[in-house]
Order: structure tokens, then C-alpha cells, then sequence
């Protein structure tokens, strides 16, 4: 018995509870978002805390961040980096496994469901602590038959700093 | 593997979306605990699932409570119960002396703004004894709970949820009597 499987199971648990509080997927979907960003403004300090981390000079030291530090602290999995626009503002994580999805298998009647959007919330509200206002999405999602998991991560601007953000 | 700390993070916003839809007139009578309850309960029973293919058949319930104690104690919260008392008629107390899920809330504030009054009952000593009983906590009394009682309840469910699968039926209580200490109830029902 492990401790990864305590989140992966509550993680599940509310995945299913908002399944029945929702009519549709999509308000499930900004549901997980939501509370994603509230983590994620919440994590950043323990992160900061625990990896000592100094300042990204740009977005491409930010993405690499991302996945060897952080996604492999919390998660336990290194994503790679790829797809990077000509523009550089834009990338992809590929993960080759995903924690969350553990002997999780969609039933049919939610084909819109991003399982693991709760993730896309967390690096929003993340990185908004650290100035960098960005969108995130799963562009391709092994429960939803692709063979890999691949979130897309979209730098916008850089934002002032100020207050922090309240919750969502 | 998961961090702790993203268990953590889980569950203090899995508690505070129960509260928030409760505010919204979506739940009555106590049924935020019962939700909580109920999510710790199914996660407990996953736990063991994947767990007791390996282990031998425990000799007594006693042995059963001991594997809660010390080994789902560890595996979930990093150290083994502090004190098991019993009346060896089915009642069993859990002490942890310094819950995991309480020392970030003594820290930390952030979830304090939306505390309500603590409500003491037993002279002083912070207990709820109605806490899991359906559809007895009136919305009021949910807003009177301090909040380190609602942060027990998907423990509570935890705990009833390992001892099911492990053949074991019971009603699970808590009780904060000095943060960050507390302790769980497992009350055996005869199947």
C-alpha cells in the first residue's frame, strides 16, 4: 500500500462527486479548473519553499522548470518539453503516464470530461503568483484513447504585480 | 508517486468546494459531512483493495485494529497512531497526538476566514458526538462546528472505509480536544 495512491483515489472521489453535482461536463471541467488555481496559488510558496528555484530568466527555463522540478516533485513523473511555437511562447508536456488516471477509465457518457483539468488550474494559478498570466489545456489525453497525454501550455503577458489573486 | 503536500492541498480544497455548495442552499441537514464522509470512505476502501492481496488474514478484530494503527496510520499520514485504548467490547479510541491534517491548519490562516464560533461542549473538551449520524446536523449546527471538525470528517470516512473492506463494520467519530492532537472513535456494529 502506498501513499501515491491516497491522492490518485481522492482525487477520483471528487472527479465523481462533481459528476453527480454537475449536469454537464463542461461546468465539471471549469469546476476541476477552478479548483486547480486555487491550489496552484496555494502550492507555489511550497514549491519556491522546497526547491529553490531562483527567478526564470524567460519561458523556456519556466517550461523546464515545470517539468524536471515541479511535476517530478509533486507528481513523481518528468514530462518532456516539446512542440515549442516559432514564436516561443507557446509549448507542449508529454507525459508518458499520467498519476491521476490510475485505473481510471471513463464510462461513455462523458466524452467531454477532462479528467485531469484539476493539473491545467494548478500551473494557471502557479505561475500567476510569478507574474506570467498563461492558458493551459489538454490538447491530447490517454482516456480519451490517444496514446499520449499532452498539455498545452500558452504564455499571454506578463502581469503587474499586485494583490494577490482571491479565490476563484 | 504523489507528494503529501498535493494530498494536502486536495483535500483542504475538496473540503472548502463542500462548504462553498452548502452556502448556496445546495445541501441540508448536515449533508456536507455526510459528502465528505462518504468520499473519505470510498478512498479507504480503495486503499485496502490494493493492499490485503498480500497480507495474511488478520487472528481478531483486535489485529485489524492494530493494522490501522500502525500500518494504514504510516502509509496515510507518515507515523503510526499514538495510542489505541479499548473497552474490548467494541469500542476502540485512536489518538494522534499530532494529526497531519491539523498542524497545517494550526499554522496556517488561510483557511481561518471562514471559521465559524467554536461551539464547546463536555467542558471544554470540542466534540461532536452527532457528527456522522445523517441528516442530524442541522445547517446551523454545520456553521457552528469549528472548522478542524470538518477537516476530520474525510478522515473519519477514511478509517470506516479501510475497516469495511477489511470485513469490519463500525460508525467513526472524532473529537479535537488541543490541536493539533486528536482522536477517532470506532465504534464495531455487529453485521
Amino acid at each position: 500500500m502506498t501513499n501515491a495512491e491516497l491522492f490518485t483515489l481522492t482525487y477520483g472521489a471528487l472527479v465523481t462527486q462533481l459528476c453527480k453535482d454537475y449536469e454537464n461536463d463542461e461546468e465539471v471541467n471549469k469546476q476541476l479548473d477552478k479548483m486547480g488555481y486555487n491550489i496552484g496559488v496555494r502550492l507555489i510558496e511550497d514549491f519556491l519553499a522546497r526547491s529553490s528555484v531562483g527567478r526564470c530568466q524567460d519561458f523556456r527555463e519556466t517550461a523546464d522548470v515545470i517539468a524536471k522540478v515541479a511535476f517530478k516533485m509533486y507528481l513523481g513523473i518528468t514530462p518532456s518539453v516539446t512542440n515549442w511555437s516559432p514564436a516561443g511562447d507557446e509549448f507542449s508536456l508529454i507525459l508518458e503516464s499520467n498519476p491521476l488516471v490510475d485505473f481510471v477509465e471513463l464510462p461513455d457518457n462523458h466524452s467531454s470530461l477532462v479528467y485531469s483539468n484539476l493539473l491545467c488550474g494548478v500551473l494557471r494559478g502557479a505561475l500567476e503568483m510569478v507574474q506570467m498570466a498563461v492558458e493551459v489545456k489538454f490538447s491530447q489525453d490517454t482516456l480519451r484513447g490517444d496514446n499520449v497525454t499532452e498539455i498545452r501550455m500558452k504564455f499571454i503577458k506578463r502581469m503587474e504585480e499586485n494583490l494577490p489573486a482571491g479565490d476563484e | 508517486m504523489a507528494d503529501e503536500a498535493l494530498f494536502q492541498f486536495l483535500h483542504n480544497e475538496v473540503i472548502q468546494y463542500i462548504y462553498k455548495s452548502s452556502e448556496h442552499g445546495e445541501m441540508e441537514n448536515g449533508r456536507c459531512i455526510t459528502k465528505l464522509e462518504n468520499m473519505g470512505f470510498r478512498v479507504g476502501q480503495g486503499l485496502i483493495e490494493r493492499f490485503t492481496k498480500d497480507t495474511a488474514r488478520f487472528k481478531d478484530e483486535l489485529d485489524v485494529m492494530k493494522f490501522i494503527c500502525k500500518d494504514f496510520w504510516t502509509c496515510v499520514f507518515k507515523k503510526q497512531i499514538d495510542n489505541l485504548r479499548t473497552n474490548h467490547q467494541g469500542i476502540y479510541v485512536l489518538q494522534d497526538n499530532k494529526f497531519r491534517l491539523l498542524t497545517q491548519l494550526s499554522a496556517g490562516k488561510q483557511y481561518l476566514e471562514h471559521a465559524p464560533k467554536v461551539r464547546k461542549h463536555n467542558g471544554g473538551k470540542l466534540t461532536c458526538q452527532a457528527l456522522f449520524i445523517p441528516g442530524q446536523l442541522s445547517p446551523h449546527e454545520w456553521f457552528s462546528l469549528p472548522l478542524s471538525l470538518q477537516y476530520l470528517a474525510f478522515t473519519c470516512g477514511l478509517v470506516r472505509g479501510g475497516l469495511s473492506n477489511l470485513g469490519v463494520k463500525s460508525i467513526v467519530t472524532a473529537e479535537v480536544s488541543v490541536m493539533p492532537a486528536c482522536k477517532f472513535q470506532v465504534m464495531i456494529q455487529k453485521m
